[in-house]
């Protein structure tokens, strides 16, 4: 378990979750990416670039 | 194998990827591009020794340039450099499909408002106005009338990064409510859906509902042509239904190399991830010592 950086709610990340994966804050709604599993770490996503997709 | 999965973000796609390569054994070295630098001469560390790298980068910018110094480090990389500049911009798309003779809708690119005024009235109302990079259907205009192309118009040109004044005007395709999205592995298809929505725009990223699609000989010849057209690769090729229920036929609007398939994965019946690394094996050359 971890803290959410935007609002300090607990975070739990699942037992198959990925570095770079991207996981939302259930209490603030936040988008967080999982930077380091063990320990689990936390930090706010990336903004949504333009050239993002396929 | 010894494989490198070049990312920024791990979407559910690059999960199914992961999870079916470790499945099966293989070496999976993930790669964030955002820590890497890359030298004219010598590969980063991470990447020497690898069979294969697959980029799966989510930025198209990124994609570009990575896949670019995998060729010049010597670096196997699928899709390569060339597929990825070739479907990275719809203007490159679009040339690559029409000189290959693949059916693709009508396109004019013009550089300033005024001539693009005139592409968009050529084409009569609606028309289609879209950014030359972009994905997701964002930033997609459908043009209704002469005072709407002009705001839009005056919008990019005013706002836009440059590339917003290249103006890709394209001619409206007045599709069954759906079109088809096929996931192909150098020309071979590995499953299609359909993508459906009472919205102009079907992308599975904008809501559309998807169902299996069984393609027939003749979009199967199109998605080979344009995969060929393109470079080849792992690819996501977009497919319209033209010409009314008895005619059978398509066009080819968009071929995509850093394709989605998570929502084919779901809408198919077939093991996507599993196909996609029967591929990634092959091209490796490795299914023989992988299957002993």
């Amino acid at each position: 378990m971890t803290e959410c950086v935007e609002c300090g709610a607990d975070v739990t990340l699942h037992e198959d979750s990925e570095v770079g994966e991207i996981v939302d804050c259930t209490t603030c709604g936040a988008e967080l990416e999982v930077v380091d599993r063990h320990p689990p770490v936390l930090d706010r996503a990336p903004e949504l670039e333009e050239d993002w997709g396929e | 194998m010894q494989i490198g999965l070049l990312y920024s973000r791990i979407r559910k796609d690059e999960k199914l990827l992961l999870s079916e390569l470790r499945e099966r054994g293989h070496d999976v070295v993930k790669i964030d591009v955002r820590d890497l630098q890359f030298g004219l001469a010598e590969a980063p560390e991470i990447l020497a020794d690898l069979d294969l790298v697959v980029d799966r980068c989510l930025a198209t910018s990124r994609s570009l340039y990575a896949t670019q110094f995998c060729d010049a480090y010597g670096v196997p990389v699928v899709n390569s450099a060339e597929t990825a500049q070739t479907c990275a911009d719809k203007v490159h798309n679009s040339l690559a499909l029409a000189g290959a003779g693949v059916p693709t809708p009508a396109t004019d690119v013009a550089f300033t408002k005024e001539s693009a005024l005139e592409s968009i009235e050529k084409f009569g109302y609606p028309c289609v106005l879209k950014p030359v990079v972009g994905s997701w259907g964002r930033l997609m205009a459908k043009i209704d009338s002469r005072s709407a192309a002009e705001a839009i118009l005056e919008h990019k040109a005013t706002l836009g990064h440059y590339e917003h004044k290249v103006f890709y005007v394209q001619e409206f395709v007045d599709k069954p409510g759906r079109d088809i999205r096929v996931l192909a592995a150098d020309g071979d298809p590995i499953a299609a859906m359909v993508r459906s929505s009472d919205h102009w725009l079907t992308n599975a990223a904008k809501g559309a509902e998807t169902e299996e699609f069984e393609l027939d000989a003749e979009a199967e010849s199109l998605v080979k042509a344009a995969s060929d057209a393109v470079g080849g690769g792992l690819l996501g090729i977009d497919l319209m239904e033209v010409g009314g229920d008895d005619e059978n036929s398509y066009t080819v609007h968009e071929v995509n190399h850093t394709v989605e398939f998570k929502s084919l994965n779901e809408a198919a019946d077939a093991d996507v991830p599993a196909a996609v690394v029967d591929w990634l094996e092959a091209k490796a050359g490795v299914k023989q010592e992988v299957v002993a």
